[in-house]
């Protein structure tokens, strides 16, 4: 399956795949060069909902911006704001209460299954199989009741504060946490059944845009993209923040670098997931879930900081200049996908339409994300 | 029976209504079936278990504007949904029900029904290429390699079914099978002839009923996360209605064929009471599977699709082909 | 490990360097008590490497090199296996300058994110492309010459990315009014 080499250029024609396009899940623009079926070329256009959420960032002070990281990613909104909070934390030396960032772990990888799980199901609905999106939506309504019961929204959570928490989770959420992890392991169980054994959906994705760990370096691709081509790379486990060092979690790595291997990376990855939030629950310390001093305005010291998190995206990093004021001088938000999609112009040269789409699937873009 | 114009007309009529009712009906089923599979009610709120959402749809979309978008070739444009929707309705007439229920038998009737269905892979490309959209063009590229690939293998797999009858005509395939399923051509040991293979001729001509009626898994040519909606991305109002009936129409036919030609047609499995009851009740559950099917698997690719037709359906059909005429001379 | 050998390569840089001991840098360790009590001294920080405790700032090295030597230090990382995180601006509208961030970190457990960073005058805010060490370093660069208006010399292609494609204006200019 590979591309015929000489083209003139009037035997090729221009694709836009997007900005509207039931495959890109967002209003991303891909203009293809195409030959017939095969991508000659690929130009990825994007910034259709930019929102410059970094100039909102300058604006505005350290606790109003807040709620803007949430509205970065809708599907694994929690994880963006525990790398902003934890950030401030570390740069203004905010203690945190011990139960606070257990709380914040558990929550965050509740909320990376349910991302997972829509992404799952978008995937398999991206190779033309419907009916998977329904049964992953269920399982995934059950978290966002959880979220909602502390939260108090379903995707845009501004739950996290600096210093700890807005709520804190009562007996129903742990007694419901503990319920949902059998439950879900179940489902994974009928996932892989009915999914990933599928000889046509494994025919599809079984050595299919290969990316090998030389572009993922050159690119700057983290989370199951660079997973799926052995590297070993989870910032939880490289750059341990929050209470990650107390779980015992392992991180799945394949080393086949196709678009199967970015599938299981990610179904692996619930299982961990679940570990760490059984883990969390049995471990959950007692205490206040916010400083015993209140906090006044927040204001970082000046110079330069920088925290990465692992989003259920991928490796997520904020830097903040501070000149010591009560806004940040400029804060910076590095997104996973913008990496992620970036190899995509690259990596789809001389596949054929189906498998490229297949693979941009596989990569779990949120646009919002990427334009941020 | 002299061939009259009342006759033509009823019969015409009749199938139209059928064909037409199956469609709309089809899509309820079919919308129900994927709601049972997925978990969620279904269209629930039009009458009893919505069973007056397919009408109303007809009466919406009736009632839409049809849209010619600038630059498309209108003669072209407006003659596809037709021509999808005609060659559907016209083969019904020679579809045997029953021995009894049948409009106009033939002794070419099944020549004429492929003859028909090529005139519906010839509405796809139409309306592919009239819509002036390049997803619709690629889309109809697929749709027709996708026929011609899927014809061979099933007309191969038809004329071990007419050599075993000795004739192309409906109702004398479906008599040739009479007197209880162990006299299905889809059992090896039919009288007579022993030929371990045609359970699987029965699967590939199953297969590429599924194909030549563009269902999932092989539904490339609408594919609609890739290609948008295919075909028919360009058609909205009863030109989309159209392209819908007739692709639920050639299920029912696709469905038909395949139980005249391996199933028995109206012949019950234990031998009494044949009649109309047990083609439609074998029509029914082979389009159930459809349903199911199409729930069920991701689709797959083009090369894997026209593989599939080229380096396995062809040879195995191919060999049954030879094994059945050395058994037919040897018997 | 690694640590050691990217500050050595990194410090081969600068051979002025050596004269004057790294660790005698200004704003080495500056915690909140410190910076409190002297406002800014303002002094422009020279060229060179800088040890930052992880801890508070989140990387390990960081270092200031001018235009001229920042492909070579790029390479250097590339050399070294790093991979590239992010490439940011920051207008320092009072000292009249540009600067560049280029974040990097490693794939493998030896953990060490470096920082390089670039200061080019806001009048003519020009910095030679990476692209051609890291072909990831596009995207990055098109949004730094969105928000900054900072030119990526030799960049292939540097057009608007998530801006318009017919802005003139830079907002993360500290003198953009919303």
């Amino acid at each position: 399956m590979s591309a015929p080499i000489k083209l003139r250029p009037d035997e090729t024609f221009i694709l836009n795949v997007g900005p509207q396009h039931p495959a890109t899940h967002g209003v991303l623009r891909v203009k293809m060069e195409m030959d017939g079926e095969y991508i000659v070329n690929a130009e990825t256009v994007i910034g259709y909902i930019h929102r410059m959420h970094e100039k909102m960032g300058e604006l505005k002070t350290y606790s109003q911006f807040l709620m803007n990281l949430s509205r970065m990613d809708y599907l694994g909104a929690l994880g963006y704001s525990h790398g902003h909070v934890l950030l401030i934390e570390k740069a203004a030396g905010i203690e945190v209460p011990e139960r606070a960032e257990y709380i914040r772990a558990i929550t965050v990888e509740l909320n990376r299954i349910a991302s997972h799980l829509f992404w799952f199901g978008a995937f398999v609905m991206d190779l033309g199989g419907f009916s998977p999106l329904m049964y992953a939506l269920q399982d995934r309504e059950y978290i966002l009741d959880m979220l909602e019961a502390i939260t108090g929204s379903r995707l845009t959570y501004s739950y996290y504060r600096f210093g700890g928490l807005y709520n804190d989770v009562d007996d129903d959420f742990i007694a419901a946490a503990r319920r949902f992890i059998p439950r879900m392991r179940t489902s994974m169980k009928k996932y892989h059944k009915l999914v990933t054994g599928n000889i046509i959906f494994r025919k599809r994705l079984e050595g299919i845009a290969p990316l090998t760990p030389e572009i993922c370096r050159k690119y700057g691709a983290s989370s199951a993209v660079a997973r799926g081509s052995g590297i070993n790379f989870d910032v939880r486990k490289n750059e341990p923040y929050s209470v990650y060092p107390e779980f015992d979690f392992d991180v799945p790595v394949f080393h086949e670098c196709d678009s199967l291997a970015r599938y299981n990376v990610r179904m692996a990855e619930i299982e961990q997931s679940l570990r760490i939030i059984e883990q969390g629950l049995d471990k959950l310390p007692g205490g206040p879930i916010m400083p015993e001093k209140k906090l006044k305005a927040i204001k970082v010291p000046p110079g330069d900081y920088y925290q990465a998190v692992e989003t259920a995206r991928g490796s997520f990093g904020v830097r903040l200049v501070s000149d010591g004021g009560k806004t940040p001088y400029r804060l910076k938000l590095r997104s996973p996908t913008y990496s992620n999609m970036h190899l995509f112009d690259e990596s789809c040269r001389g596949m054929l339409i189906m498998d490229a789409l297949a693979f941009m699937g596989s990569l779990d873009l949120v646009i919002p994300e990427i334009d941020r | 029976m002299s061939l009259t114009l009342l006759n033509v007309i009823v019969a015409v009529i009749i199938a139209i209504a059928f064909a037409a009712l199956n469609a709309a009906y089809l899509v309820w089923a079919e919308r129900r079936g994927a709601a049972r599979i997925q978990r969620r009610p279904g269209p629930n709120i039009n009458g009893p278990f919505g069973l007056f959402q397919p009408p109303l749809d007809g009466v919406k979309l009736m009632a839409k504007q049809l849209l010619i978008p600038g630059g498309v070739d209108k003669v072209l444009f407006m003659a596809a949904p037709v021509l999808a929707m005609a060659p559907a309705i016209t083969s019904f007439v020679t579809l045997p029900f029953s021995d009894l229920i049948v409009g106009h038998n033939m002794h070419i009737g099944i020549l004429l029904i492929f003859a028909f269905a090529s005139i519906g892979g010839m509405s796809l490309l139409f309306a592919g290429w009239s819509s002036r959209n390049k997803y619709s063009m690629m889309s109809s590229v697929r749709a027709v390699s996708q026929a011609i690939a899927y014809e061979i293998p099933m007309l191969i797999t038809v004329i071990t079914v007419v050599m075993i009858a000795g004739t192309t005509d409906l109702m004398g395939i479906v008599k040739g099978q009479m007197g209880g399923f162990w006299h299905w051509n889809i059992f090896p040991f039919k009288a007579g002839l022993f030929n371990p293979l045609m359970l699987m001729s029965f699967l590939i001509f199953f297969t590429c009923s599924l194909a030549e009626t563009n269902r999932a898994p092989f539904d490339l040519g609408e594919a609609e996360s890739e290609l948008v909606a295919g075909f028919h991305t360009e058609y909205g109002s009863m030109g989309f209605g159209l392209f819908f009936m007739a692709e639920y129409a050639n299920i029912v036919i696709g469905a038909s064929l395949t139980t005249i030609l391996f199933l028995g047609g109206w012949d019950c499995p234990f031998g009494f009471f044949p009649g109309v009851w047990w083609f439609l009740l074998k029509i029914y559950l082979l389009i159930a599977s459809f349903i199911w099917i199409r729930w069920t698997f991701p689709r797959t690719t083009i090369y894997g699709l026209l593989n599939l037709s080229w380096k396995i359906l062809i040879p195995l059909s191919l060999f049954n082909l030879l094994l059945t005429a050395g058994l037919l001379k040897v018997f | 490990m690694i640590f050691e050998k990217t500050k050595q390569a990194l410090q081969g840089l600068f051979p002025q360097s050596e004269k004057t001991p790294v660790t005698a840098l200004p704003p080495a360790q500056e915690d909140a008590a410190e910076s409190k009590k002297t406002p800014k001294k303002e002094e422009p920080r020279p060229d060179g490497v800088v040890e930052r405790d992880y801890k508070v700032h989140g990387y390990h090295l960081d270092a200031q090199v001018s235009p001229a030597q920042l492909l070579e230090a790029v390479s250097l990382l590339d050399k070294a296996e790093f991979f590239i995180e992010s490439i940011t601006g920051v207008d320092w509208i009072k000292e009249d300058q540009m600067e560049v961030i280029y974040d990097f970190n490693r794939y493998d457990f030896d953990l060490c994110r470096v920082v390089i960073r670039t200061r080019v005058p806001r009048s003519n805010p020009v910095v030679p492309t990476i692209t051609d060490i890291y072909a990831g370093a596009n995207w990055h660069e098109r949004e730094t010459h969105d928000f900054f208006g900072i030119k990526f010399d030799g960049h292939p292609h540097l057009i608007p990315l998530l801006l318009p494609e017919d802005a003139d204006y830079h907002p993360l200019c500290k003198d953009f009014k919303v």
